[in-house]
């Protein structure tokens, strides 16, 4: 059994959270009974929206493709029940707080009928990494921790690169959220075989899984399954617990002391980082055959009854979740898709579950913190940061749209953890307007962008025009010359012929 | 159901500027009552007529620059300055000279910067350097502290009232009765007669350390310190900046010639060095803000009350060492950005 090890890079600042985990890991995790209707965004990841290949009134099964990923990093999308489509119509998405955006709603027959069950798999060890990773494209998955981002697109990117670790995110930092450490708690085994099909993939021989302090029962569960399948390539690493730690780059440096470049990614520094919950979906679709059609969340806060992790399938509601649970307490104010730190308020519980939900979290009124004061330069928030960012410089410049010094200063460096907002004594909402100031600075790209485009379109007019008239000019000049070795006669002839054609032209 | 919108983080705030000023006011209680202790009521009657012209002058300023000022003058940094300015005079002192510093610090220095946030110079110190300047004597009624042993003779509170209000004693006391230069004050004049600092240090008044009552009024401004630094109120690269700014040079030279150097002991307890280090220098609006800036901001501070001391014509420096070191904050700032994790060219802080 291989023991969790502490050989650990440093983070910057950080915050130590109230962790609110106990409320929601008390039992195991529930599952949610299907729903009479399922709302599926075809937009779940974060790339192109996938392509509906159902048409409405169509009886589809449960597994059966609903829309097709096109484009880039586009991920399919598969019916998580049994039913009829009954409309492609915009949802309330959470993903939008609430606006909505195209969806395919299945009325659901309760039958829970599944795809005829396909012909045995191959063994994935008898794939090459190319057919492996277009498996799982197949498969709908992408990132469980909350990015979304494609996994068989991840994968495609990092074999271009060295890779030589793959990190199992198990850092669940944010207060609340407590599914990846259910997950681990009951999954163990299938979220180790997950890792070892990543590392096929990515024909690599080393694996950490990460996994925050405060989760001594998962870690052993990770442990216990860890010594089963006695494979020496996959260690237990135990992070502290700070928020961010979970954080992508943040976990890379955490765990192997090395800092993801500036606009890079962690494969720049030869890591792969996957959520524990994504390499439990891939062994799911891989050896099992189900694609991605449902996920481990957690209920919890204040405004639920009662707080737990259940299993639901993609597409079922809020509303019916949280009915399930135990409905809302009457302190129930806010509701939250993801957690304290970085989740969004949605104004409305017809959203439906998507892919990226790890936590919803109702929670009584935020209590007002008063008029913003001006920023006293207490240097706290630069202290939390864990990018080492100096968000009050930062703040001075968004105000004064300084675009050059916020590049300067590292602006899009920013991960919006939101560690600056919780420590800020004036109470400056640092992390909004850092996301307006960098909206800004994309515009002005894009502006640029834009007018550089168009310069060059101009200029390519202008030399056209140009060539045009000089070929223009010599042609004129070849034909006097032309007319003047002919001699008047034939000039004469010339104009005689020119009458001629306008003659009959009229 | 319908709930509310609002933007992430939903965490609130666990500090305001509010409580912040709060807890460096309580900070200064302890110390404040020894003051009162060793140095008589006047303390009190700076504090007030500091508390009331500071605040006076805040509210006027708002509402001149159509600024909210409930918002304004419930952030109790005006406070602050007051209290912080009290500390600095001695406890006779007649109200318009108080309330002249009070004013300047908080109209010029702070609102005409563009108010709380936006002053270059430590709002009390400018206020406290006017009023050093345009009032030199009074900043050196310095009435002699409480000793077990030998007592000098002590004003009543109405006396000291009747000082505050008219800047006269009644007549049967003089001054030379009440008053005595300063530990920082003696140890200079002695030093510059030519008298070994051992000779000087056996003077009663010296205390063990930083003179009578000094001594002890700093040793309760640290532990007030210690807990705004336990409560993350400050941090600790300022206080120890100035430490060793200020110890370091007072050791070596105390060490090659203790004959005409005072000792690091009394340079750290002498003066107003704790109060300084701990809530002068700590100010962070007028302070430097990375934190390796604020160990070289409170190093240059530490550096600049030494050479002041040893070499200057005044007996403490912290005012002018504040003040001078406010000047170098944006240098000091551009010059120690942090290294941005993930950013490989680390040359980027001298641009």
């Amino acid at each position: 059994m291989s023991a969790p090890t502490y050989d650990l890079g440093k983070l910057h600042g950080g915050l130590r959270l109230p962790g609110h985990k106990s409320e929601s890991t008390a039992q195991a995790i529930q599952d949610v009974p299907i729903p009479s209707q399922l709302v599926l965004p075809i937009t779940q990841h974060v790339g192109d929206a996938a392509q509906p290949v159902v048409a409405i009134g169509e009886r589809v099964l449960k597994g059966q493709l609903l829309a097709a990923a096109e484009g880039s990093l586009s991920a399919p999308v598969h019916a998580s029940s049994s039913g009829t489509v009954l409309a492609i119509e915009p949802w309330p998405v959470g993903r939008r707080n609430g606006e909505p955006a195209p969806c395919v709603v299945i009325e659901c027959d309760g039958k829970d009928e599944a795809m005829p069950a396909p012909e045995a798999r191959p063994d994935y060890k008898n794939l090459s990494p190319e057919d492996l990773l277009a498996e799982i494209l197949q498969g709908g998955i992408v990132g469980l921790g909350g990015a979304v981002f494609p996994t068989a697109q991840k994968l495609m990117q990092a074999r271009t690169c060295e890779i030589d670790h793959l990190l199992l995110n198990g850092v669940e930092c944010e207060s609340y959220i407590s599914c990846d450490d259910m997950l681990m708690r009951e999954r163990a085994v299938e979220i180790i075989s997950g890792a070892k099909i990543l590392m096929h993939a990515l024909q690599i021989n080393v694996c950490f899984i990460a996994v925050e302090s405060d989760k001594p029962e998962a870690i052993r569960q990770i442990a216990e399954a860890l010594a089963q399948t006695n494979d020496a390539r996959i260690v237990i690493k135990q992070v502290p617990t700070i928020y961010p730690s979970g954080g992508e780059d943040q976990l890379v440096q955490l765990v192997t002391n090395r800092e993801v470049p500036s606009g890079g990614l962690p494969s720049d520094v030869g890591c792969l980082v996957q959520n524990v919950g994504t390499a439990a979906a891939i062994h799911d679709w891989i050896v099992c055959g189900q694609p991605l059609i449902s996920r481990v969340t957690t209920v919890t806060g204040d405004g639920v009854n009662k707080p737990m992790n259940v299993r639901a399938r993609i597409g079922t509601t809020i509303e019916h979740i949280i009915k399930f649970t135990g409905g809302y307490s009457d302190r129930a104010r806010q509701l939250i898709i993801g957690g304290p730190m970085t989740g969004n308020s949605v104004t409305t519980d017809r959203v439906p579950l998507v892919k990226a939900t790890n936590c919803i979290l109702v929670s009584s009124e935020t209590p007002s913190t008063g008029p913003e004061l001006p920023c006293i330069r207490c240097g706290e928030c630069a202290v939390v940061c864990p990018v080492q960012l100096l968000p009050q410089q930062l703040f001075w410049y968004a105000c004064a749209d300084d675009e050059v010094k916020l590049r300067e200063f590292g602006l899009t460096d920013c991960i919006e953890c939101g560690c600056c907002d919780v420590v800020c004594p004036s109470h400056i909402p640092l992390t909004a307007d850092f996301r307006v100031a960098k909206g800004r600075i994309r515009e002005l790209a894009d502006e640029k962008a834009r007018a550089a485009r168009a310069r060059l379109r101009f200029e390519a007019r202008n030399d056209r025009l140009r060539r045009e008239r000089v070929e223009r000019e010599t042609q004129l000049a070849n034909q006097k010359a032309s007319a003047k070795r002919a001699g008047p006669a034939a000039i004469a002839e010339i104009l005689k012929r020119r009458k001629q054609d306008k003659g009959d032209e009229e | 159901m319908e709930f509310q919108r609002r933007e992430a983080p939903f965490l609130i705030p666990a500090v305001s500027v509010s409580s912040m000023m709060l807890q460096v006011l309580a900070a200064l209680v302890p110390a404040a009552i020894a003051h009162v202790w060793f140095f008589g009521p006047g303390f009190i009657l700076n504090l007030l007529v500091a508390a009331i012209f500071a605040t006076a002058g805040e509210a006027l300023m708002l509402s001149l620059r159509s600024r909210r000022p409930e918002t304004g003058l419930t952030d109790y940094s005006a406070l602050v300055t007051a209290a912080l300015l009290a500390f600095a005079l001695p406890s006779l002192t007649p109200w318009w000279v108080t309330a002249t510093g009070a004013l300047f610090a908080v109209i010029v220095a702070k609102h005409l910067y563009g108010g709380l946030g936006f002053n270059i110079f430590n709002p009390a110190m400018a206020g406290y350097v006017v009023i050093l300047v345009a009032f030199p004597m009074h900043l050196n009624l310095w009435v002699a502290p409480r000793m077990g042993d030998l007592d000098y003779q002590h004003l009543t509170i109405l006396q000291t009232l009747q000082f505050t209000l008219t800047g006269g004693l009644p007549d049967a006391i003089s001054f030379d009765a009440i008053s005595r230069a300063t530990p920082l004050d003696v140890m200079k004049s002695g030093l510059n007669n030519a008298r070994t600092a051992a000779e000087i240090r056996a003077i009663p008044i010296m205390g063990d350390f930083g003179g009578r009552g000094w001594e002890w009024i700093g040793n309760f401004l640290a532990i007030g310190g210690f807990w705004l630094m336990i409560r993350k109120i400050i941090r600790w690269q300022i206080p120890v900046g100035v430490g060793l700014g200020l110890l370091v040079p007072a050791t070596i030279f105390y060490m090659v010639d203790p004959g005409s150097h005072a000792s690091p002991g009394f340079h750290l307890f002498g003066g107003a060095t704790i109060l300084c280090a701990f809530f002068i220098a700590t100010d962070p609006v007028s302070a430097a803000t990375s934190p390796r800036g604020r160990l070289i901001y409170g190093i240059g501070i530490g550096l600049i009350i030494y050479c002041i001391r040893r070499w200057g014509s005044y007996a403490d420096g912290v005012a002018f060492a504040v003040l001078l070191m406010n000047m170098a904050v944006p240098a000091i700032d551009k010059l120690t950005r942090p290294h941005i994790i993930g950013h490989n060219d680390r040359s980027n802080t001298s641009d």
